[in-house]
């Protein structure tokens, strides 16, 4: 079973992130990360990988330092990665996200794509509907729970009050939550070995994409600032009155 | 005339938001696939309703609603669609919008007359605004973005007659599992939450949060250092991986306010802290916080909160 993971490197989200002059997200800080999310995806397909075989590939979209994000990948055990790195990719809406990834994924070989639920930047959470329209494979999004017998794929679609039971033939896309696994750390002998991974480097061109970028967005963003604080209020030291002052201030805004 | 399609789910509040808001854009024509949703529409003064009828299209995930909105999207031409941000609403507009080679902005936190759209940004921190360059206005709003006030109207009701083409049956939904909600509201709709955190320390002493919350009528979240210790599950997460909230009041027990947590509640209208820790972030963003044992403040307060009731 070969499967393709996509991850995207994002900044930490424990950190205070921001939008750069062109109001995009800045990434030329030091503070990147892999989306937290993304490393599920990983593990759910080392796992998938380990019971059936076959090949994990990683694929990413972004600047240079995006390496780091593949690298540690690579020594969690993922087999070889496909990085699209082209500056004309900077300012591209979700939709030519999608047709550059959907173009990736027709150069390779997959039963399965993993995704994150969502990325921990933008947190829009579509890709894998936006890529199961391009690449015509049905999408189950959202899972807590993925098992393949290698012809079809049943997941638990997670739901804020129980979840669905959904399955498909392959090839089929699948995002997962963080409710799926607990991703496992690279071992020094699996750092050691990522170094020998190969990683495709990929642009546009190769892709046969030609608009991207902001002149290809259908939206635009035309402003950007920061929330007003919140500031502190009132803050007591409990010498044995906490619980009682807590209730008065819960009782003055009346919600006792 | 600015004309507003909206997908109505059968889901109460957040629906009953999007129709708020899309009236005080223009004229509102909902899509409904059940009666509870047509009639929700009328009471939030769509001026028509599509009723779509398409036997066995709820045992198939998304596809084949994806294809009843892109048909009728492309017939109506409207100004805006607006779908509710829930995992479906997302993955209906996302569907659309390749369909249609149309832009896409989800969890609008508003939506202004001139199309000007707003969203938070890096867990609320920054706010944003953006506009559709090409096509229409096709948009996800999410939950809280405007007080749902009612306006009955008698729509024109249309009946939408649909099949479920073969191409639309990949996803099957073999089973769908309600796991019980118990008597609390629900996390993402209640006007009062208590949270605790890693603070709680275990499973069993979650019962104290519990008591809080039931004393008060709330409902009962955590943070991810709490469900990734498993002292509660994780669908009653707060934070950016878990459910946002913004109720009239949010309750942390026992959380230090990590930004992933503060990114599921930071817009919330009042919020009180007990934290051991002085230096939590938490009292940063708290109207009124007590530093000090949990296991003693909130056993007080819940005495204190029986004798005035």
């Amino acid at each position: 079973m070969n499967i393709v993971v996509l991850v995207k490197q994002v900044p930490d989200s424990g950190l205070a992130r921001q939008l750069d002059a062109q109001l995009r997200v800045d990434r030329n800080g030091a503070n990147n990360v892999m989306g937290e999310l993304d490393e599920y995806a990983v593990e759910a397909a080392l796992q998938l990988k380990e019971a059936h075989g076959g090949e994990v590939t990683v694929l990413t979209l972004g600047p240079g330092q995006a390496t780091e994000t593949i690298r540690k990948t690579l020594a969690m055990g993922a087999d070889k990665a496909v990085h699209i790195e082209d500056d004309a990719v900077a300012g591209s809406d979700a939709l030519t996200t999608s047709a550059i990834l959907a173009a990736a994924l027709g150069r390779l070989e997959w039963d399965l794509v993993i995704a994150g639920a969502e990325s921990t930047d933008s947190n829009m959470g579509v890709m894998p509907q936006l890529l199961a329209a391009r690449t015509g494979a049905p999408a189950l999004t959202g899972a807590r729970k993925i098992d393949t017998d290698g012809t079809s794929v049943t997941v638990e679609h997670q739901r804020a009050n129980g979840y669905d039971v959904l399955t498909a033939n392959l090839p089929a896309i699948v995002s997962v939550w963080d409710t799926i696994n607990t991703p496992r750390y690279p071992s020094l002998k699996g750092i050691m070995a990522a170094k020998r991974k190969p990683v495709e480097s990929l642009q546009l061109s190769d892709l046969g994409i030609e608009a991207a970028g902001q002149a290809a967005a259908a939206n635009e963003v035309v402003g950007a600032a920061a929330r007003p604080e919140r500031t502190a209020g009132q803050i007591v030291t409990d010498e044995g009155q906490g619980g009682t002052a807590l209730a008065e201030f819960l009782a003055a805004e009346k919600f006792i | 005339m600015t004309d507003i399609l909206v997908y109505v789910p059968n889901s109460g509040k957040h629906a009953a938001e999007v129709l708020t808001l899309a009236r005080t854009l223009g004229d509102v024509s909902a899509v409904a696939f059940d009666d509870a949703s047509a009639s929700l529409a009328g009471e939030y003064g769509a001026a028509k309703v599509y009723r779509v009828e398409a036997p066995g299209i709820d045992d198939y995930f998304v596809d084949p609603k994806a294809t009843v909105l892109t048909d009728l999207a492309r017939k109506v031409a409207p100004d805006y669609f607006l779908l509710p941000s829930t995992d479906e609403g997302k993955a209906l507009a996302a569907r659309t919008a390749v369909a249609l080679d149309n832009g896409l902005m989800t969890d609008l936190s508003g939506l202004a007359p001139d199309g000007t759209a707003t969203q938070d940004a890096f867990a609320g921190t920054t706010i944003v605004t953006a506009k559709a360059t090409k096509g229409f206005t096709l948009a996800t709003i999410k939950l809280g973005a405007t007080e749902p006030a009612p306006a009955p109207s008698s729509p024109e009701v249309e009946t939408v007659n649909a099949t479920v083409a073969e191409s639309d049956q990949r996803v099957k939904v073999a089973q769908r599992v309600d796991e019980p909600a118990g008597d609390r509201p629900a996390l993402s709709e209640a006007r009062i939450v208590v949270s605790g955190g890693r603070g709680v320390g275990s499973a069993e002493d979650f019962a104290l949060i519990e008591r809080v919350a039931d004393a008060l009528g709330g409902a009962v979240g955590a943070s991810r250092a709490a469900t990734d210790a498993g002292y509660y599950p994780h669908k009653f997460q707060v934070g950016q991986t878990g459910t946002t909230v913004s109720p009239q009041l949010y309750v942390a027990a026992g959380i230090s306010g990590a930004i992933q947590h503060r990114a599921g509640m930071q817009t919330s209208r009042v919020i009180v802290a007990v934290n051991k820790d002085a230096d939590a972030p938490i009292f940063g963003m708290a109207d009124f916080g007590v530093v000090g044992d949990l296991f003693q403040v909130l056993p007080q307060a819940l005495e204190e909160i029986e004798k005035r009731k």
